[in-house]
Parts: C-alpha cells; sequence; structure tokens
C-alpha cells in the first residue's frame, strides 16, 4: 500500500489525531497528537495490508529552533516498516515542553524499551507504563539532557562520580594499596 | 608482603543459606566483547535475571553531529563498529545523500558496494574468530585472523588506514581504485570460498561446537522481530529481511545475491548464517570488479571538500563560517533542505540506520544513529534468561555486538 494511502486510512481510524502529513525524500511522515499513540501503533502493526511489523527506529527531536504550528516543544519519531508488504511510514507525535511525557509503546514492540530509556536518558521525555524507565548511557546521578537545545556543547565540570572515584583511591591508599603500582615489582625479598 | 586481606570494595558472596545471589560479569570480561557489564542474578549457575549495563564508550555522537557539517559528521561513523567501519561509513553517505538529493556515479556505487562487502567479511571473520574463541576452539581463532589480515591490508593500499577509513564520501568515495588492488582483491575474492571451507572443517561437526550452539540461545522469528533484532540474528530465525533486498541502495539492486535464512533459531542456525552470508559476500565481490564501469567517482552536486581528491574538478570555495577544518562544505546552501529522512543500510551486525532532521543549516538539526548492537543488547535479557552462565557468553557472542556501536 502506498504511504499516503496508509496515512488517509490513519485519519479515517483515527479522527482528529493527525495534525498534518508531510513528504521528504520519497518517505511520508504523519504528525499526529500524543493522547493515542499506543493505539495507532498497535492498529498500524495488526491491521491486515499495512502490518508496519518492524519498528525501525525511536527518538527523540527537540523543536526548540523549529518551532512553528503544529509543532510542539518535543517529539517521538516512529519510523516502522512491514517486513510483509516492503512499506515504509513514520509518525510523529508531539509532546509539550510543559509535560514532556508520552505513553510507552513497549505493549506493541517489547524492543522499544531500550530506544525509549535512550530517549529518556539523553532527550528528557518521559515513557508512562515503561517497565524500566532510568538512565541508560548516563551515569544515574547525572544532571540534565544532552541532547536538549539549550545543553551546552562542552562544559567545565566533571562529574561527581570521578570524585567519588578518587575518595575511593584515597580510602585504599590506607590500608597501604596502591592502585596504579602492580604488584611484584620488586616487593618482594 | 603488605596488601590488605580486606578492603572496603563490596564484592558480593553468597551466604549458604541463600537461593540466588548476584554476580557482576564485566566491564573487563574479555567475552564481553567489549565494555559492557552484565548483572547477574544466579542460582547456582542457571541465570535467574540479567540486566546489562551500557554506556561505558558513550561519546554522544548524536550532540557532536550536530555541531559539525554533513561531511564532518563522516568520521564520526568509523568509530561506531570499528570492526566493518566501511559499512558505517556508506551508511552514513546514503543517508546523507538520501536527504540532500545527490545523485551517486555508477562507478561510486559498484566500488562502495565490494568495500560494504569487504567490510562485512572482516567484521564476520572477527565474530568467529571471538566467538570460536570464547567457546573453546583456539585454532578457527588464528585462521581467522590471517584472512582478515589480508582485508586489511587491501584496505590500507586502497585509502591508507586500516580501522578507521572514512573512505566512502558524500557523493562517491574518496579515491579510485588502482589495477593492484582489484588484481589483489579479486584473488582473494576467489579463494575465499577454500578458507571458509577450512573453518567449516574444523568447527561444523565438531562435537563440542554443536553442543555449546544446538538448542542455545533460541528465540523464535516472531519474538526477535518484537525485540528488534536485525541482520543475521534475525534471519537465524527464519525471518528473510535483509537491507540489501528490501530496499536496495548503491549497487546492491544491480548485482546477484542470495540471503541465507536459517530455520531453528538457534546459535548454530545464526552460525549457518553468517558463514553462508561471507559467500555470498565473496561472490558480490567478484561480481562488482567484473561490471566496474569506468566513469566519475564522486557525483558533481556532492559538496566540496578540502581533501586529496583524485580527478576532481572543484576548487575549494569559500569556507569562512565553516570552520577552519580539513572538511569543508559549499557556500551554497540552497542544497539544504528541510524535512527528515530514516535511511538505512544492511551493516554486519544488522540494520544500521540513521534518522536526519534538516533545517536548511548545512550541519543536521538533529541526527540519530539506530545501531544494531545496542537493541541486541536490548534483547539480551529476554534472551539469557533461564540460560546456564556458560551459555550467556555464547549468547553474547552470537548477538555479535560491538559496545563502540551500542553506545556511540
Amino acid at each position: 500500500m502506498e504511504p499516503m494511502a496508509i496515512a488517509e486510512r490513519l485519519g479515517e481510524q483515527f479522527p482528529g489525531e493527525i495534525l498534518d502529513t508531510c513528504v521528504h525524500a520519497g518517505q511520508v511522515s504523519v504528525i499526529v497528537r500524543r493522547q493515542r499513540i499506543v493505539e495507532m501503533l498497535a492498529w498500524l502493526k495488526r491491521t491486515d495490508k499495512i502490518r508496519l511489523n518492524h519498528l525501525m527506529c525511536l527518538c527523540g527531536v527537540d523543536n526548540r529552533d523549529r518551532l512553528q504550528p503544529p509543532l510542539h516543544r518535543f517529539e517521538v519519531a516512529y519510523s516502522l516498516y512491514s517486513i510483509t508488504h516492503g512499506h515504509e511510514f513514520r509518525l510523529r507525535a508531539q509532546v509539550p515542553a510543559e509535560d514532556p511525557v508520552i505513553d510507552s509503546a513497549t505493549p506493541v514492540w517489547g524492543g522499544a524499551a531500550w530506544p525509549e530509556r535512550e530517549c529518556y536518558d539523553l532527550m528528557g521525555i518521559g515513557f508512562a507504563n515503561h517497565p524500566d524507565l532510568r538512565r541508560i548511557l548516563l551515569p544515574d546521578d547525572w544532571q540534565g539532557h544532552p541532547l536538549r537545545k539549550e545543553y551546552p556543547l562542552k562544559g567545565r565540570e566533571e562529574w561527581s562520580g570521578f570524585t567519588d572515584l578518587l575518595h575511593k583511591v584515597e580510602e585504599l591508599r590506607s590500608f597501604d594499596f596502591n592502585p596504579d603500582q602492580t604488584p611484584g615489582h620488586g616487593e618482594e625479598g | 608482603m603488605t596488601r590488605p586481606m580486606h578492603t572496603s570494595l563490596d564484592v558480593p558472596i553468597a551466604a549458604g543459606d541463600e537461593e540466588s545471589y548476584s554476580l557482576r560479569m564485566g566491564p573487563q570480561h574479555p567475552a564481553t566483547h567489549g565494555v559492557l557489564r552484565v548483572d547477574l542474578e544466579l542460582d547456582g549457575e542457571t541465570i535467574l535475571d540479567c540486566t546489562p549495563r551500557v554506556g561505558y564508550l558513550h561519546r554522544g555522537f548524536d550532540k557532536l553531529a550536530e555541531h559539525r557539517t554533513y561531511a564532518q559528521g563522516l568520521i564520526l561513523t568509523d568509530r561506531l563498529d570499528y570492526v566493518g567501519a566501511m559499512a558505517n561509513n556508506v551508511g552514513y553517505c546514503v543517508a546523507v545523500e538520501r536527504l540532500l538529493g545527490i545523485d551517486t556515479p555508477l562507478r561510486a556505487k559498484y566500488i562502495r558496494t565490494m568495500v560494504s562487502e569487504m567490510s562485512r567479511i572482516c567484521s564476520h571473520l572477527l565474530w568467529l574468530a571471538t566467538h570460536a574463541l570464547d567457546i573453546g576452539a583456539m585454532t578457527v581463532f588464528l585462521y581467522c585472523f590471517r584472512e582478515r589480515e589480508v582485508l586489511l591490508e587491501l584496505f590500507e593500499e586502497l585509502c591508507g588506514a586500516r580501522l578507521t577509513f572514512s573512505y566512502p564520501r558524500i557523493g562517491g568515495v574518496r579515491q579510485d581504485v588502482t589495477h593492484s588492488f582489484i588484481g589483489r582483491l579479486q584473488e582473494f575474492a576467489r579463494t575465499f570460498p577454500d578458507w571458509i571451507e577450512d573453518y567449516e572443517t574444523l568447527i561444523d561437526t565438531n562435537r563440542i561446537w554443536l553442543k555449546r550452539t544446538r538448542g542455545v540461545g533460541v528465540i523464535s522469528g516472531e519474538d526477535a522481530l518484537d525485540l528488534g533484532i536485525t541482520g543475521p540474528s534475525l534471519r537465524g530465525s527464519g525471518i528473510r529481511y535483509d537491507v540489501r533486498k528490501a530496499r536496495p541502495y548503491d549497487a546492491y539492486g544491480l548485482v546477484d545475491f542470495e540471503v541465507p535464512v536459517g530455520r531453528e533459531g538457534d546459535i548454530y542456525a545464526r552460525y549457518r548464517c553468517r558463514m553462508e552470508e561471507m559467500r555470498q559476500s565473496a561472490r558480490i565481490i567478484l561480481q562488482c570488479i567484473d561490471r566496474l564501469p569506468p566513469g566519475p567517482i564522486v557525483s558533481d552536486d556532492a559538496p566540496d571538500l578540502v581533501m586529496p581528491l583524485h580527478g576532481h574538478p572543484k576548487k575549494e570555495a569559500d569556507a569562512g563560517r565553516w570552520g577552519t577544518g580539513l572538511v569543508r562544505l559549499l557556500k551554497d546552501r540552497s542544497m539544504f533542505p528541510r524535512g527528515e529522512v530514516y535511511v538505512s543500510v544492511e551493516a554486519p551486525k544488522g540494520e544500521l540506520g540513521f534518522y536526519f532532521v534538516s533545517d536548511g543549516s548545512g550541519r543536521p538539526y538533529r541526527m540519530h544513529i539506530r545501531s544494531p548492537s545496542f537493541i541486541h543488547i536490548g534483547a539480551l535479557p529476554t534472551m539469557a534468561k533461564g540460560a546456564m552462565i556458560a551459555d550467556l557468553i555464547a549468547i553474547i557472542g552470537t548477538l555479535d555486538v560491538v559496545l563502540g556501536e551500542c553506545d556511540r
């Protein structure tokens, strides 16, 4: 089925949810509201002749520098592909800055869990009903979300865990244990 | 000797009456193929629960790319899957070309297909070597590295680098291939199937190998798809999904090859898939050499680079605001559209995708890398639950993960 036809059928099935449809380089993306996103994904995955059964890519985008209606501050892009029928399709769910939360897609794709954790970690978008929403690439006590546009590329501060590590080395020194020095070199005698 | 008997490091030790205990494997464990830590909850040797921890190699490529031009972003992709870097480079170039609407000359397409397949053989050889070593077959390791060295030397002759190539560029490739390179590659591709037979003689029907791989790490096609597993790991479970066939890029639509598919979905089926893939790669390389058409190697639409380019007529453009780096872009910004695109290629590990958002500024507004290793490690808990701890090593090996690609 042509991606445009899928967009039309999606609009008929979920009236009022689609805000806009755009095409670039032959790829169709549909900008949607976030409220019924899981229902939409499940419908796209399970409906005959559409059957978008492979979640290729899930990632968050910060729209701060290209804000214009109908875009909100954040969006989550779901790139889907049908291995059965060979067509691709994209949903871009809009997430407002005041309440950056969207429902998790894990009931539809178990494999969405890790990309969603990454999106939460780096972009700061929360996923409701996620089984295990924790930071994934950055340390648990990291401040801020690096992929947000206001986050600087370079910083001066050190990660707090680094000082903890230095303290640990000091603590081990008091046991006459020096991690920089390998045992067995001139100690025995 | 004054070394202490006790330190304050918390080493978990199971008390005698407890049923289960926890164990941290990695991040320095050689069998985790990089800096992967797996927190295990064990009952004897059986895995009750396993939690992979990643991020030790996180370098923030997504963020870095936003501050670089498209041409500059290329070198980041070398450092994703450093075992098969050429395939990443090609993936990045294909994605940027699709975004900017650049048409690549046919000769460059064939060359890129050829080097992608060389990269696939390299990656699969390293996978076979370490996977077999993990399970206890030492000899295969040495054989695989012998052949891999031939390929690395070929890469060196082609572009001067052995691991981080950046040989493809947006709109084509950086330098043309030489006669001596083609001759040596052809000889390699002709003799390589015999070498694959050598490896198979060693392990294909080896009793220990079969016991360690048959019926271990089984995942059904449906589950694998649900978890987003791609590449040979998905095809071992019987699902015929290969980006080279599904959405052909470069010259893959013009060459003839088969996609091997397994049935059982266990480690052995995935092993067979990868072995057959190497044979098909050799076949593709030979076809590319035979059909290599004459012509330019870089598209005229491509953004210009200040790099030693072979026979490319463009001069350096005024590139003031783009910095003084080695790689600069043309001042003409009309070629940068607004829009977004997701393009993926079949990297050796699985589907490697790039999601680009462009705001017309000449730099990616957002770049997201869909890396197969990240998704595969995410699938590890499902596959390892209930397995023995020794099988976890085999399962990590069969998923063929590289942590540089996982953490980005």
